[in-house]
Order: structure tokens, then sequence, then C-alpha cells
């Protein structure tokens, strides 16, 4: 055993590893603490040898766990020493106890700088090694230039520079413009020359990460690379101390496939040849052997290998040897191959057409499914979730549902969501559908969300021939000991509605049905008693002849209700009862379900949106990113994973309410209470006194049609829809007739079109732009037979708009229109919109609605035609922040480039086609228009041809704000914003996506 | 989205390897390298959470296991877990073999290295790594290359204590 080598230290390790518990090492610890501290604050005493010492106890103490909050200024100023035991020492422990955004790196730039600059090459390598290990935006801007220098030295030992090119690796990650210098990618080029195996290790790191951000201008390094894969492969001269375990630099060999991995192609046929060639060699030379690491190093290079098949898009026999491999990988024992087998070939299921293939391997896979190790079930689970189709639907499925039962917790959810949706896509038949899902329901209630049985309801009231059988499932459910609760919502609501159906079958008469379901009564929640009284009422509806022993028992359940705690379940008993004794009349009006129109499932589309997310993403994002797809169906309000929609802070005053209604009443004359079978929280006009129907008829007793003036029932009865919107059911009854959002982004595009419309107004738009002003004209057209009146117009311009408009009349007369124009004069960019808050009264019953302006920048804006050499003058001209701003844009919605350019001229943001020599990229110009005077602006973008779903964008312009808003008015067009999908029939959708104070306001009504 | 966004957001390219953990079979610490930014708060969740993960895995399972959008590959040697953690798109069986070619060096430098002399030589494991692995990137797959380095340092820092025990210790305790 050897020992620290420092007397001192090595007692206070033995000290500390003698203590009995951790009360006595917290004490020990503390007393050296204390000891420390008092030691450096008499810092003239210390000798380096005890700094040293007291700078490594330090360490030690911080790697155990304690946090130490002082003696840094110590461990930095040991930096600046001039011995190289001391310099090391502070070297060391600094990268270890500070990181990047710590203050005190500051103080050592400069000793730093002077250290890599110097010519004594060991303090070289220390200061290297830590700025490597630590980063940071300063060390960035003020060291890059050294380090570069010290990279392409000719005088320096390979020593110095593979940490040199490590070290500006991470320089490079923290502040992309290290590179920028002219010549930059020559100069990797020659690197790339490199004989000293160590280096170009380090050299070919930083190579990845630089093609990785941007493959044009590292174009000349692709054949280089496919070399230097050549020569390792052969093995021609690589000295023995670079081979692992006879294998040569393995590592090396994994780095430049990865390389290659980020060129989008490999054009010139030599090279594909070449690379073809070693490619092949791989696949085919690659054994098992009995040496771990020998294996695991060959197998590392094949697995890099068939990643880079995948990558290059190979031709069809070398992927099915890929495949055929894998799917060796994936019957093997050896759990790390299993594991690694099971991965990609998840990964080629996204890449190519190879599903027939991997079919094959299924069994395997399955088995995988079972394993004690939680990783290779993971992967297992991932590959079945990709490879599921319609023909295998049935066994995948049923194999989730087995496992089910025995999974465990951690990852119980993940499953039973994607059980769901692999029934759901690629069901055979409805009746199997349902009845995986009230398997589901039973093995894990848990993690089946509302979304989901509100499918099955779906399914169900659409196809008669499916509703004895769901019944009758059902109700032998509920006969199981332990019935959870979401079974007992889902059956109540199915024996509610069909268990007629099966009145003939043995223990299924309607008081049998009754008797089963109030079983479970007393042990539910709230929510679900309210929708098991909408079932007895049901239930007692359809006992023909009618039961009198059936209808005391029920009407004493209601009875019991009708003082209930909860306001909703006691509505529901009040008025059952009393509905339940009007004999025939009750039949029309607890009539059955009416057909649900179709849909796309919400449950999809959610686990679509999540999917939707690029894959390259940052550790960061991805540590952010931590809910799996299944939190993202169970919480309506993180629907996009990461993203959090911008509304938050706006419109939406809070998560929508618990459920949807997942029913509407048949008959228009139906009061909307009457029957409401789920959690409904929408305003149903809640008179209970007198004659019930009459007073509820009486909003709908007005002239206009009923069909337009949907009731706020069918409007939320979706289950995907979003539910905040029963807050505005609340406010208004009088509803839009079409989509506001819908209508906006039309003319966002257009200049004249519909801005509202609802069964008694109708207002349209029509506007005229010259260059930064316009003139609006408001068409408000009356409908109706009877006048409108309190009109009220207001606009809450935003702060960069000037608007003028002149007196709107009180009142419109019946089928009269009144105009109202309104002067716009836009005095700077901003993208942000005026909003137009509209009030009027129909037979005393308030509207109000605020509608967002078309005032959008892109009607300002004039495409500008440039010329070549016009663009690259004034592109140079404009240097950087904040006139130039660049941006990688994540989450954009997947386009093809030509509908990008197509997009940008809609938007007035002239392309120029052909400018941009890479067909991947699109050059445009436009002029914005302020009272400032015209300001010309410049757009590039860079998009992934791998990865549609993320670009980078870079405005210029002479006017930062105008730079600004135009990156970030571009930005929120090419971004999927989640909730614009949804087409919402309320006006809060109109406000979101706002800032400024007259959306708040807006928002905040 | 609409948040304000100042400057540019930098292109962050998987970091190799985020960070480096050596923790024994008890759970004690017995190194932390972190490569990427984490807080103090941050390290010692993430400590907490992985040695609770790993050290309940039974042997015969592989070698990856994925924690949070991450991967950590591991492996033990002896009483002691050798940890690292990449992106989930990162080679793992070529990090489980970085893990393998720290630990030979380890084995080499110190005779049949054990964890009592990582324990008591942590420093010197620290500096060792540092020869392997810089911003989370392998440095050199020579081992021959990197005994070579580490004998250098160790020559100059025993020089350095020779020198100390002459003269300016000396001085500096007559000064005193």
């Amino acid at each position: 055993m050897a020992l620290s080598g420092m007397r001192g230290l090595s007692v206070f390790i033995s000290d500390v590893r003698n203590c009995q518990n951790k009360e006595q090492e917290r004490v020990r610890v503390d007393k050296e603490l204390a000891n420390i501290r008092t030691r450096f604050k008499n810092q003239r005493g210390l000798t380096p040898y005890e700094k040293k010492k007291y700078v490594w106890k330090m360490l030690y103490i911080y790697m155990l766990g304690y946090d130490v909050d002082f003696g840094h200024m110590e461990t930095v100023a040991l930096i600046s020493a001039p011995k190289y035991a001391e310099k090391q020492v502070g070297y060391i422990v600094t990268s270890c106890l500070l990181n990047e955004n710590h203050d005190f790196l500051r103080l050592v730039i400069n000793t730093v700088r002077n250290d890599i600059i110097g010519r004594n090459e060991t303090f070289q390598c220390l200061a290297l090694t830590m700025v490597g290990n630590v980063g940071g935006r300063e060390f960035s801007e003020s060291l890059a230039p050294d380090v570069q220098k010290l990279l392409v030295s000719n005088t320096c030992r390979p020593l110095v520079r593979k940490k040199a090119a490590l070290c500006l690796l991470r320089l490079y990650r923290k502040n992309p413009d290290v590179v920028n210098v002219e010549g930059w990618s020559q100069q990797m080029v020659q690197l790339l020359d490199e004989r000293d195996l160590g280096v170009l290790t380090a050299v070919m790191s930083l190579l990845v990460a630089l093609v990785a951000s941007n493959p044009d201008g590292y174009w000349s390094c692709l054949p280089k690379c496919v070399h230097i894969l050549e020569r390792l492969t052969r093995n021609q001269d690589i000295l023995q101390e670079y081979t692992y375990y006879g294998i040569p630099s393995p590592w090396l060999q994994v780095k430049t496939m990865r390389v290659l991995q980020y060129f989008p192609v490999v054009e010139d046929p030599n090279v594909r040849r070449g690379l073809f060639d070693v490619l092949q060699r791989i696949l085919v030379g690659t054994d098992v052997v009995k040496n771990v690491n020998k294996n695991n190093a060959s197998h590392a290079v094949l697995f890099e290998a068939i990643a880079l098949v995948m990558h290059l898009d190979a031709d069809k026999e070398m992927m099915s040897q890929c495949v055929a491999l894998l799917g060796k990988f994936v019957a093997v024992r050896e759990p790390n191959i299993r594991y690694l087998g099971l991965e990609n070939m998840t990964r080629m299921l996204l890449v190519a057409d190879v599903n027939e293939s991997i079919k094959k391997h299924q069994a395997h896979i399955i088995s995988s499914l079972k394993d004690p190790d939680i990783s290779i079930r993971r992967r297992s689970l991932d590959l079945l979730y990709g490879m599921c189709d319609i023909s295998n639907a049935k066994d995948i499925v049923e194999e989730l549902l087995q496992y089910l039962t025995t999974a465990d917790f951690g990852i119980r959810e993940e499953l039973a969501l994607k059980a769901a949706i692999l029934a759901e896509k690629f069901a055979p038949n409805l009746a199997w559908y349902v009845e995986v899902i009230l398997q589901l329901i039973e093995k894990a209630g848990d993690f089946v969300s509302d979304d989901i049985w509100y499918r099955v309801v779906q399914f169900v009231t659409n196809n008669d021939d499916l509703q004895a059988f769901a019944a009758a499932k059902a109700r032998d459910y509920l006969d199981k000991p332990a019935v959870h609760e979401t079974m007992v919502k889902v059956a109540g609501y199915l024996l509610g509605e069909y268990s007629h159906l099966l009145a003939r079958r043995p223990g299924c008469s309607p008081k049998e049905v009754f008797h089963i379901i109030h079983d479970k009564f007393p042990t539910v929640t709230t929510p679900t008693k309210a929708l098991l009284l909408s079932a007895y009422v049901k239930i007692l509806m359809h006992s023909q002849p009618p039961d009198q022993e059936l209808q005391a028992q029920v009407d004493e359940v209601f009875k019991r209700c009708e003082s209930f705690i909860d306001a909703e379940v006691q509505q529901r008993a009040v008025e059952y009862i009393i509905l339940s004794h009007k004999g025939p009349s009750m039949v029309d009006i607890m009539a059955e379900m009416p057909k649900f129109p179709e849909r796309q499932s919400a449950l999809i589309k959610r686990a679509e949106d999540a999917e939707g997310e690029p894959t390259e993403m940052s550790a960061t994002k991805l540590r952010q990113r931590q809910n799996s797809m299944a939190l993202v169906v169970a919480d309506p309000g993180s629907a996009n994973g990461g993203l959090p929609p911008p509304s938050e802070q706006l419109a939406l005053p809070e998560p929508p309410p618990p459920a949807p209604e997942p029913a509407a009443p048949a008959a228009p004359a139906a009061p909307q209470s009457a029957y409401a079978n789920g959690t409904n929280k929408a305003p149903a006009p809640a008179s209970t006194n007198g004659d019930l129907l009459g007073d509820l008829l009486a909003p709908l007793a007005l002239e206009a049609p009923p069909i337009s003036t949907p009731s706020p029932l069918t409007q939320s009865a979706d289950p995907g829809e979003p539910l905040a919107l029963a807050l505005y059911d609340q406010q208004n009854q009088i509803k839009p007739i079409g989509s506001i959002e819908d209508w906006f982004r039309a003319l966002s595009l257009k200049d004249s079109g519909v801005l509202y419309e609802d069964p008694y107004i109708q207002i349209g738009i029509k506007s005229e732009w010259r260059e930064a002003q316009a003139k609006m004209v408001l068409f408000l057209g009356n409908k109706h037979t009877v006048p409108l009146v309190n009109i009220r117009v207001l606009i809450l311009p935003a702060p960069h708009l000037k608007m003028q408009f002149s007196r709107v009349p009180d009142t419109i007369p019946p089928r009269a229109q009144v105009q109202v124009p309104v002067e716009v004069t836009c005095l700077s960019a901003s993208r942000e919109t005026a909003v137009l808050d509209f009030s009027y009264t129909i037979s005393t019953l308030p509207v109000n609605v605020k509608l967002r302006l078309p005032t959008l920048m892109n009607k300002i804006f004039q495409a500008a035609p440039v010329s070549a050499s016009d663009f690259v003058a004034h592109w140079r001209a404009i240097a950087g922040p904040p006139t130039k701003l660049q941006e990688v844009v994540r989450g954009v919605r997947p386009m093809p480039v030509s509908d990008m350019g197509d997009l940008f001229n809609s938007l007035h943001i002239g392309v120029a086609p052909g400018l941009d020599p890479n067909v991947n990229n699109i050059v445009a110009a436009t002029t914005f228009f302020s009272q400032a005077g015209a300001t010309l602006c410049l757009v590039r973008v860079e998009t992934d041809p791998s990865d549609r779903t993320q670009m980078r964008l870079t405005v210029a312009s002479q006017d930062p704000n105008v730079t600004y808003e135009v990156k970030e008015f571009i930005k929120e067009q090419v971004i999927d914003i989640p909730f614009a999908r949804t087409p919402a029939p309320t006006p809060s959708p109109a406000v979101m996506g706002l800032t400024g104070p007259a959306a708040v306001l807006a928002g905040l009504i | 989205m609409n948040c304000s966004v100042t400057g540019k957001t930098p292109i962050i390219i998987g970091w190799r390897i985020h960070f480096v953990l050596l923790i024994s079979r008890q759970g004690k610490v017995r190194l932390t390298k972190w490569y990427s930014p984490y807080s103090q708060k941050e390290r010692t969740k993430v400590i907490r959470e992985l040695s609770g993960m790993i050290l309940s895995r039974g042997p015969k399972l592989c070698n990856f296991i994925e924690w949070r959008g991450l991967k950590v590959v591991y492996k033990r040697y002896a009483s002691l877990y050798f940890c690292m953690c990449v992106d989930t798109e990162d080679n793992e069986l070529e990090t489980l073999e970085i893990i393998h070619h720290y630990v030979e060096i380890l084995d080499r430098y110190f005779g049949n290295v054990c964890e009592l002399d990582l324990i008591f030589n942590f420093h010197k494991a620290y500096y060792i790594l540092d020869e392997v692995l810089i911003a989370g990137e392998l440095q050199e797959s020579s081992k021959k290359s990197v005994a070579r380095v580490i004998a250098a340092q160790d020559t100059l820092i025993d020089n350095a204590k020779e020198q100390a025990n002459s003269l300016s210790n000396m001085i500096a305790q007559a000064t005193k």
C-alpha cells in the first residue's frame, strides 16, 4: 500500500476511514475544516508544502460530499506559484472544485495565459489541461488564439499539441467563433496528416465537434478520414503501443467513423468505394473472442460501422448484412452485446425499410422483455414499440400486457402507454381493442389516463355491433375483486348506456347490473360518483317494463345524494329524481348518446408531438426533458415535453378542469345538465326550481338556428380538445362559428377577410399597407333581425404602433353594416400585434371578444431583390451581435427546403434562389419600413437534411432591434406551436403567443 | 419561445463524457471529475442517485444504465465501481474500454492497484486521469505514453520536495 507521500494528509485520511459512523466522520471533517480555515487566515506562516497539503485535504473533503465554501482563493493562488509541485496542485484542485461559472477563475486568466504562451512545457500542459476541463466563456475569449497556435506549431511536442487540440475543442463548445479564423479548415486538413496517433486522436475529437455543427468547409477532410480508417483497419504502420488488445486504436477508429456520419453524403465514387471496402471488412471480420476487452473493443468498432452504414444509405445487401448481425446479437447471452443489438435495431428502424427482416427476430426480442436487467427490458420495449405494425400488433400487445403484471414500477407507466398506443394504432378489430384496454385498466389502472378510456367510450358509441360485447366485458370485470376506479368509470358508463342490450343474459337484469355497480359506489371518488348517478338513471330508464323495486332503490340513492357535499353530485341527484318520475318523456331526455365525430386519437396525437422532438439534443436539454411520453399524456399542460407553451404566463388562467365531457345531449331540447355523464364543469344554467325544462330552454329559444350555436357541451365533447376553454363557457354563451385562430392565420397572409363571426355578427377586415403606414377598415355586420346594442370597439395598440380610428355608433341596426376606418403607423420593429377588444349585447346577453389584428411584421416587409454581390457585401459589412444574430432553432415544423422558401416568399421575405450553393440553405432579403425609414434585412437559413426539426438562422440588418425582431418573427413562423394545431373555438387562443401590455391585459380578462 | 433570447446559443455537440465517478461498494466516493458544468447541488444529487442505482445492480447484467436521458457506463473492479456518463448516442463499448484503459494505467502505476492505493493517493488518481481524459475526450490511448508523462511529473515533484526540505523550508521555519 502506497501512502500519499504527505504525512498529514495520510493521517487525516486514516482518521476519516477509522470513523465508526457518519456522525464521527462529520466531527472529524469539521475539525479539519476549522483547522484549515485558521491556517489559511494567517497565510504568512504557511510553507508551500503546507499549502499543498491543505488544498489536497480540501479536495478530499469535498469529494466525500461536504461543502467546502472557503479556500478557493488559496487554491487558485497556487496556480501562480513558481514551482511545478505547487502549480500542479493549484491547477488540479481548481479544475475539480470550481466549474466554469466561478468568479475566481477570472483572477487567474493572466497567469494561465502566461503559462500557455511561456516556454515551460510542463506548465503549458497543466494550463491546457485545466482550461480544457473547466472551459468557460472568458477563457474561451482570451485564450483561443494562443491554444490554436500551440496546436499547429511545428516546434511543440505531441504531448502539448494533443492537449491543445482538446482544449480548443472545449473552448469551441463554449463559443463556436473560436475557429472562425481564415484558413482554419485548411489547418484541420493538414492536422489529419499527423503521424503521432495521440495527437491524431485528439484532433479527431475536435473534428467531430466541428463537422457535427457544420460540415461545410471541412469537405476536404473527408477523404483523409477515409484514408486514416483504411490505414487503421489494415493495421498499416501503427505503433505497437497504439494497439489495444491487438486492435489498432479502436478509439480512433470509432471517432473517425463518427466524423464521417456528420457529412451528409460521400460523393466521390473512389472515396465511397474505399469506405465501403473498409466497412465490409469490419462487418465480416469481427469475431467473438474469449478476451472480454478485445471483444468489447472490436464490437465498439463494429457497432460504429453499423451506424455509419445506416447513415450512408448503403445498398440493400449491406443493410441486410447489418440486420443479420444485429439479429445474431439480440440472441446472444452476453448482456452488453444484446443490449446494443436491441438499441441499434431500434435505430435501424428509423432509417431503413427493414421492418420485415427485423420481424424474424421477434421471438428473441420478446424474450428480452423478460430479462432480469431493466436496461435490456427498456431497449426491448422500445424496439417492440418501433417494429409493431398491423401484422404483429396482436402478439406484441398481448406480450406487453402479460409483462405488465410482473413489470417493475419504473417501467410500468411507459409500458401501459405504449401498449395503449399500439393497440389503437394497429388494432385488427375494435373488439380486440376494447378488450385490450379493459385488460390494461385492470392491470395498470393507475397509469391509464382518462384519454384512453374516453377513446374506448367513443369507439363503442360509434360502433353498434360493439356495444353489447363491450357492456358484457365491462360487467365481467366488475365481478372481479379489487376493481380499479378507472374500471368503475368505464364500466359504469358502458353499462349505463348499453346494459339493456344484455338484459336477457343471466345476471344482467337491470337490477343486478345496478347492484353490481352500486357496490363500488361507497369507495369511489366524487367525480366517479356523479358519473355513476347518470348510469343509474339510464339503467332505470331502460328497464322495460318499469321495475318498481328498482325505481325505489335508485330513488333512495338519489335521495341520499340530494344533500351531498359536492355540488355536482347533489345537482345530478336532485335533477334525476325529478326526471325519473317524468315517465315516457324521460326516454327522450335520457336517450342514447349520439355518435361522436371521427377524430384523430388524442393519445396518438400527443405521442406524435412528443416524438417530434429533435433527436440531436444537447445534454442539458435532455436532462431537462426527463419526462417520458407517458407523462406527456397524463398532463395536457406539458403536452410538448420540454417546451412549455408560451401561453403559460398569458392566456390560460390555470390547468384545465379535470375531465372533459364525453357526452352530448341527444336532442337540442335536452337541458345541458340533465344528462351529464362525466365530471362536467361546464356551466349548465343550473336552475332546479320550478319548471326546469322551461327555464333551461330559454336561451335556446332565440331565433338563431341551434346548429350554428353548438352548445358548450358538444364543443368540449372531444377528449382531445384543450379543456381550458370551459372558462369561456362560463362568461359567454355565444360561440364563434369557426376558429378565430384560423381566421387570423389566413389574414396574416391576406389583406382582407373575416376576422370573427358568430351567429349575430360578422367582423371583416381590409387593410392596405404602404411602407410603414396602413389604412385598415373594420366591417361590422349585423347578421340578425334585431339590433345589436352597446357596441364597443377598443383597440389596444402595441407600443410600436400608432393607431387612430373614429367613433363607432352604439347600435347596429338589423342586417346593417358599419365601417370603422383605422389609421396605422408603424414606429419600430416588433412582433406584437394590436388587439381589438369588441363587445356588444344581443337580447341582454353581453358578448365580449378579444381579437388579434393582423398588424404583423410581414405586412410591412417588402421583398428586396438583391444580387449575389450585393448580398455578400452587405452581409460582410454587418459584423456580429447585436446587428447580426445567429441562433440554432429547434422544434422546427419539418418541411422541405422548397416549402420553407415558399413560406418566406409568402411573408414577403424574398428568397434569392441559387445564391447559396448549398441546396439545404436559404438566403433571403427584405426591407422593413418604420417611421424611421427603411432597413434592409438579410436572412440566412441553414437546414440539416438529416434532421428537419432544427435549423440555424442568421439575421443581419443595420438596426439591432430590427435584427432581433425579424429573427424572432421568423422563428415564430417556422416553429411548430403546439396549441395552434388544435382549432380552438374561443378567443383565448387568439391572444396566445403575444407579449406586451395589450396582450397581458387581454389575457387577464 | 418568446422569452428573451440574448446573444446566440452555442451549438453544443455531445460532450463526450459528462463526468467520471469512482464509488466503492459501500457507496463511498473515491473520485469525481465533472466535465460538464454541474453546480455543487447537482453534483451531490447525481452521486446519490447513481450510487443507489448502480450498487443495487446484480453481477450479470449489462454495463449500461439509462438515467435522466443520458447513459451511464460502469464497470466493477474488485470493490470499486468506475462510472462514466455519456450521451445516449455515444458508443457505449468504446466508453467501457476507456474505463478499462484507465484502470490498466492505474494498475501499472501502482502495481496491482487496490482501493487503498486510490484512497491514500487520490491526488495521483486525479492527475493520472488528467493524462487520459481532457474535456471528457480521450486524450491518449497509449499506456506507455501516459506512463512516461506521469513518471516525468513524479520526478519534478520529488525534486521540488528535496529542494523544499533543504533550503526554503529551513528559511520558512526560521522566519516564522
